[in-house]
């Protein structure tokens, strides 16, 4: 539905947006992610109308979108301060895009009633902006975009202001919402488990460039590079050279001294090429006997336990100074801890349990 | 908290410098003789003689209308000024304007009033009421763009860009958005121009011509006859218009600030 076709957006010397291409699909609930300064706001203005691409274009629904000024756009935005108009009411806040299209009034009250039971505002209608809550109030900048039913709508950074309990709690209801409308939701976040939650696919963003475009599972457990396998997560990062032993299976040779580490691989490595074998703390196993059939097993010390509730984090640091994370789940509640500081452990993990890559 | 003998003496005097000439002034407009020096017992015949006086009431009407006329002409003016500043982004000689506008407030009206002059006798433009209006526009505008600019730097862009979002045109934007926002600032700076064109002697006096004679004009060639208590009764009145604007002013803006806490306490607690 709305395609980036080679698009680059420069402010003066700086290039914000290199040569990208991307397609967004109808209904989707896609997410922009990145570090502040990536370019994923530049994208999201591009969209609404409030910057054009310096070259390239972009499309939406078949339609070259460029020359389009946003009050022509069938696209509506809620922005990260909300915008609401404080001069107005809640009520005259989401009726002010219907007006603007001169409907009928009764047309009007009918779907700003509709929008304010949608975001279960109607006790609020009165009131204005500075006379409700910080959640309340990102309702309304939702109520707002939402009421003049846009084939896409933008959201940046709509959850930045609130705090972490009602964040998640407003995030599952953003789903909700978009899957009622079955509206296409473009979100900027560089909160990356916000979007992990809410998408249907992520794109990971640096430097005005798309790292990696595919769905929050594929990005965790298949990045295609160090840099979206550290952005996304906790990540040990393994240095070493790779050697082919048959069957997509590689030997990791990272530390003289060390027994080559086994890793599974889809792409090829070639004999001595330099990779980087990517293993999350959870799927790392730690314990305190040398483990019998792991692919994996190296020795260490334990050097600092972060204890979350949930989780316990195991920093253990290897004879060669390399730093690995392990990360257990604390299923039990009443469980003597056996592992403690400075104690010699094992860390196991299977072949197919890290990513190997090149860069 | 006791002041302290040393902040009582400092605070006397403060107000001391500030209030006496303008206590004596009030007090001599009561005064039952003619001179000015010599109190001879309370009596409020002066203003009664200042309301038959034709001259003065006249001089009065026509302050009025400048005020009106020229604040007014330099609200919208300056306001458009500040606008094209904060928001027209960075065209070519933008610092060169902004620098240009604010020039007027350092410049000596001597000066202002006199080229005023020359312009309007080159142009040959008969000298009165339109003349004066004019030429309190010119410098008053600039006290206006300076209200207004400061108002429209802290304005938050996205409130706009939200307007265009939801099928405004600029022009409905501003209309709609901004000018309502903003209204207390244009506002503010509409009672600036006005004050500003009240008491204004130097350039009205170089602008003007027989036909339209202002009040701080009549004032000033009464005065050089004599100080007599019906200008005394003027100033007073004068004096008093304008406390009671001050005062009301403040304590409008004083009532919509406890309403707007009070508001934000019913969020936080409805929350």
């Amino acid at each position: 539905m709305i395609r980036f076709q080679n698009v680059t957006k420069r402010f003066g010397e700086f290039t914000a947006i290199h040569d990208l291409s991307l397609d967004i699909f109808e209904k989707e609930f896609f997410a922009l992610l990145g570090p502040s300064g990536c370019g994923k706001t530049t994208m999201m203005r591009m969209l609404g109308g409030f910057e054009t691409p310096t070259e390239g274009r972009i499309e939406l629904a078949g339609q070259d979108i460029g020359p389009v000024p946003p009050n022509k756009r069938a696209v509506n935005m809620m922005f990260q301060s909300y915008a609401l108009f404080p001069h107005l009411s809640i009520w005259d806040n989401i009726a002010f895009g219907l007006r603007r299209d001169k409907l009928p009034k009764d047309q009007i009250a009918a779907r700003v009633e509709e929008m304010l039971k949608l975001t279960r505002l109607e006790k609020f209608a009165r009131r204005k902006p500075h006379q409700i809550s910080g959640g309340q109030r990102q309702r309304v900048a939702l109520a707002r975009s939402l009421a003049k039913a846009p084939k896409l709508l933008l959201l940046d950074e709509p959850l930045g202001a609130l705090d972490k309990k009602l964040r998640q709690d407003t995030q599952f209801e953003l789903m909700d919402i978009q899957e009622t409308t079955g509206t296409t939701f473009v979100i900027v976040t560089h909160d990356q488990e916000e979007a992990m939650t809410v998408a249907s696919r992520v794109a990971v963003m640096d430097e005005g460039r798309l790292m990696q475009v595919a769905t929050p599972a594929r990005i965790y457990e298949t990045p295609d590079s160090v840099y979206v396998a550290d952005f996304i997560g906790d990540v040990n990062i393994i240095q070493g050279t790779a050697k082919p032993i048959g069957d997509d299976r590689f030997h990791v040779s990272w530390n003289e001294g060390q027994p080559p580490l086994t890793a599974t691989s889809a792409k090829p490595f070639s004999d001595g090429q330099t990779c980087h074998l990517a293993i999350r703390p959870e799927k790392v196993t730690i314990t305190t006997d040398k483990p019998d059939t792991a692919d994996n097993a190296v020795q260490g010390k334990v050097h600092d336990i972060a204890y979350l509730g949930n989780l316990s984090t195991y920093h253990v640091a290897l004879p060669c100074g390399t730093m690995i994370k392990a990360q257990t789940a604390n299923t039990r509640r009443l469980s003597r801890r056996q592992i403690t500081w400075e104690d010699p452990v094992w860390l196991s993990w299977t072949a197919t349990a890290g990513v190997l890559l090149a860069e | 908290m006791r002041l302290s003998w040393f902040n009582v003496v400092s605070l006397t005097l403060g107000f001391a410098f500030l209030y006496i000439p303008m206590i004596i002034l009030v007090i001599f407009s009561f005064n039952e003789s003619k001179l000015v020096t010599v109190w001879a017992g309370f009596s409020t015949k002066w203003y009664a003689e200042l309301m038959q006086n034709e001259a003065f009431l006249n001089a009065a009407w026509v302050t009025v209308k400048v005020a009106v006329f020229s604040s007014t002409l330099a609200t919208v003016l300056g306001t458009m000024a500040a606008y094209v500043l904060i928001r027209g982004g960075r065209f070519m000689g933008r610092t060169l304007f902004s620098g240009m506008i604010y020039a007027p407030l350092v410049m000596p009206e001597v000066i202002t009033g006199l080229s005023l002059l020359l312009l309007f006798i080159g142009i040959g433009l008969d000298r009165g009421v339109l003349t004066v209006v004019l030429a309190h526009t010119t410098f008053s505008m600039c006290y206006v763009s300076v209200v207004v600019s400061s108002r429209l730097a802290t304005f938050d862009r996205s409130l706009e860009e939200a307007a265009l979002d939801l099928g405004c045109t600029a022009i409905e934007a501003f209309r709609l958005v901004t000018l309502p926002i903003i209204a207390p600032a244009v506002i503010s700076g509409w009672l600036l121009a006005f004050t500003l064109s009240l008491d204004d002697l130097v350039i009205a006096s170089f602008t003007t011509g027989p036909s339209a004679t202002t009040l701080p004009i009549k004032i000033f060639s009464a005065v050089r006859l004599g100080v007599s208590p019906e200008i005394n009764a003027l100033s007073t009145l004068m004096i008093a218009i304008v406390t009671i604007g001050v005062i009301t002013a403040s304590l409008v803006s004083k009532r919509n600030l406890a309403r707007q806490r009070k508001d934000e306490q019913l969020a936080v607690r409805a929350s």
